[in-house]
């Protein structure tokens, strides 16, 4: 084989945005892929420097200290009312709510519905990973029909706790939001796909256009009790019947 | 010069809060301080503000976290049920050090109560109400003059101390009309832009939370800044009222609208030659206990008149302890206490 | 002939799994090492079959993988 002069060029390196620190996350979960997306994002529209994260209570409760941006803690539930009073005093600032759904789906559920009523300029992306996380694992509004968890130790019952809860079925029956889509992290093909919606949902708050949503499917391998393949799995072939991905909006 | 201006104490509030600088309001409606909301719904935009009707009083004040965590003079209205929907954004303010003013026009309770002023969240206002070792500022204006004076005066010790400070009227004070001057404008601006978060554009990123997991910089270490911070409002933000208190015998203490009633008493009382003085305290926290010692040393005794059963008389025995004879009257429920009675337990014989 | 080559970080990897799964080569594989925190990180078994198609890096949670790419040089 003759010789040849190769160069190696770096094609695949961490955001300018994602502070480059071990995180607390378990093995296998989704939130640092997520996290990444958005930082991606943040960087491809060079918005670094005008960006500020409003931090959910739950797992990413400390997201604020992933991302090399301004973050801003908020209530249990109260992020959206958060970002809505933050973009109301700097409407050319990139507001973020980053939040899971206990956050976004319980204890926030006027708050999430209202803000995107309202067709605020802002940019919610949401965790969904069928549990409560850094609690230790109860039924989240999202928990599938016969899920097991804490709190739901013989599989969720819909008799008692009715169905999971669809989010981006739910506001788009509203009239204000411009973008809501679903997606997943459990493979390559599904995070290149969210990826770009994350940059979507973004770039419109920057544009100006309003209210963007994006929903993710995500692991907890933890708390489902599997491996971090076995539940990259799981949201496959358990979630997506269920929650179908794709786009509902985008304007 | 200046004319005076008749106006509804609910307006009164909003319209100083205007002149203070306040462009940011976000409230739910309650009963009896709509006027406030009207009245901004009205006036922001007309001076380029914000005015947002939230989904209810948890989410306005985590608009108003919001909008003080962005730098702005901020403000939220409620009354006793809305108020302690807040406790948590208001513990959540407390922990991270973000100003803002929150206006209580209590009315009857507990519970849903009924609509009429009344004076029973003082507990709530000044001894907590959300979790946490935390304080707010906590004015009690007793007239429309002093509901705009002290707006005005609660958006400059919100940003001088970085805390929320209360204004805690009734819905009495709120639905009266009275004639009054408009504040000034504030002199005083306050630079924030060490602190807020505006996007890290050549600085270093911030964060505001007051969660502390780590050991360095912990919840303790918060928490002994915060009680550096009240010890110093404690030494210098003291404010109260003595009214013909230079001779008096019998002195009552007594706050906000309860006050007004005690003044006809007063008045009354010193016709007819009794030595009866007022002391009224405007800051409720922080309360004004070594003056109210001072004042009430010599005293035969006090009076504590409140419309409540009874709260303020607490922080009442707590300054004067063993050293006068303390005495109570209250109504409760949203009932105005009367100035035959006051009278009549000040002419009783101990 | 190697196309590229994952640069995995063995102390920020968590040994999830997640990039083995995802190498459309299979080239990939938890060690039975450990690193510091205990985990079993993801080693590159066979790096001449390398394409650099980045699919490791973009699975991963941690983005504890860099990855290179070799080019002719110009």
């Amino acid at each position: 084989m003759r010789s040849e002069t190769l160069e190696a060029k770096r094609v695949f390196s961490r955001p300018e945005t994602l502070v480059d620190v071990p995180t607390h996350y378990c093995p296998g979960c989704g939130h640092g892929i997520i996290h990444r997306l958005m930082a991606q994002a943040i960087d491809e529209l060079g918005m670094r420097e005008k960006t500020i994260v409003i931090a959910p209570v739950g797992c990413s409760v400390l997201i604020y200290d992933y991302i090399n941006a301004d973050g801003l803690e908020a209530a249990h539930g109260r992020a959206p009312a958060v970002a809505t009073g933050v973009k109301r005093v700097l409407p050319d600032r990139l507001v973020i709510s980053y939040q899971g759904d206990g956050d976004l789906l319980a204890i926030g559920t006027a708050e999430t519905v209202h803000a995107a009523n309202r067709g605020e300029n802002i940019t919610i992306l949401f965790v969904n990973n069928a549990i409560y996380g850094m609690t230790g694992g109860q039924m989240a509004p999202t928990s599938l029909a016969g899920q097991k968890t804490k709190t739901s130790p013989y599989g969720r019952n819909p008799a008692e706790a009715g169905m999971p809860i669809r989010a981006c079925e739910l506001l788009n029956t509203l009239e204000a939001p411009v973008f809501i889509e679903r997606c997943s992290v459990h493979d390559v093909p599904h995070i290149l796909k969210a990826k770009r919606a994350t940059r979507k949902a973004i770039e419109n708050q920057v544009k100006g256009r309003g209210y963007s949503f994006v929903e993710y499917l995500s692991m907890c391998p933890t708390n489902w009790g599997m491996s971090s393949q076995a539940a990259a799995d799981w949201v496959a072939n358990e979630m997506v019947s269920y929650y179908p991905l794709g786009n509902f909006r985008d304007r | 010069m200046a004319q005076p201006v008749l106006m509804r104490g609910n307006e009164a509030i909003a319209e100083a809060a205007i002149i203070a600088g306040c462009r940011h309001y976000f409230a739910y409606p309650i009963t009896p301080q709509n006027e406030i909301a009207a009245y901004m719904a009205r006036r922001m935009p007309e001076v380029g503000g914000t005015f947002l009707q939230a989904e209810s009083e948890i989410a306005s004040i985590n608009m108003v976290l919001g909008a003080a965590a962005a730098g702005a003079r901020t403000m939220t209205s409620s009354s006793s049920p809305g108020i302690s929907l807040k406790q948590e954004g208001l513990s959540y303010m407390a922990g991270t050090e973000l100003p803002a003013v929150v206006v209580n026009m209590m009315r009857g309770g507990p519970g849903l109560g009924n609509i009429a002023g009344a004076q029973g969240d003082y507990f709530q206002a000044t001894k907590g109400g959300g979790h946490g070792d935390y304080h707010m500022i906590v004015l009690a204006p007793a007239s429309a003059q002093e509901l705009a004076d002290l707006t005005v005066e609660a958006f400059d010790l919100s940003d001088r101390y970085r805390i929320v400070t209360m204004i805690l009227g009734d819905g009495y004070l709120g639905q009266m009309s009275e004639s009054l001057l408009l504040p000034e404008p504030p002199k005083k601006v306050y630079d924030k832009s060490s602190w807020i978060l505006d996007g890290a554009a050549g600085r270093d990123p911030r964060i505001i939370a007051s969660l502390r997991l780590k050991p360095e910089n912990g919840v303790e270490q918060i928490n002994l800044r915060l009680q550096e911070k009240y010890r110093e409002i404690q030494a210098h933000e003291v404010r109260y009222e003595c009214y013909q208190c230079q001779d008096a015998e019998v002195l009552l203490v007594a706050f906000g609208l309860a006050a007004r009633v005690c003044k006809a008493a007063v008045n009354q009382l010193r016709a007819a030659g009794s030595k009866v003085g007022l002391f009224r305290p405007i800051t409720l926290w922080p309360f004004p206990s070594r003056e109210l010692e001072q004042k009430a040393g010599r005293m035969k005794k006090v009076l504590v008149v409140e419309m409540n059963s009874g709260q303020m008389l607490e922080d009442v025995r707590l300054a004067l302890g063993d050293k006068v004879r303390i005495e109570f009257y209250g109504r409760m429920g949203a009932m105005l206490v009367e100035v035959e009675e006051i009278i009549k337990r000040i002419e009783k014989e101990s | 002939m190697a196309r590229g080559k994952p640069d995995i970080d063995s102390e920020r990897c968590k040994g999830c799994g997640l990039c083995v799964k995802a190498c459309p080569e299979d080239i990939l594989e938890l060690t039975e090492k450990f690193n510091k925190q205990g985990h079993h990180y993801a080693v590159c078994v066979s790096p001449e079959r390398c394409t650099a198609c980045m699919f490791c890096a973009i699975i991963c949670p941690e983005t504890a993988i860099e990855v290179w790419r070799f080019a002719k040089a110009s």
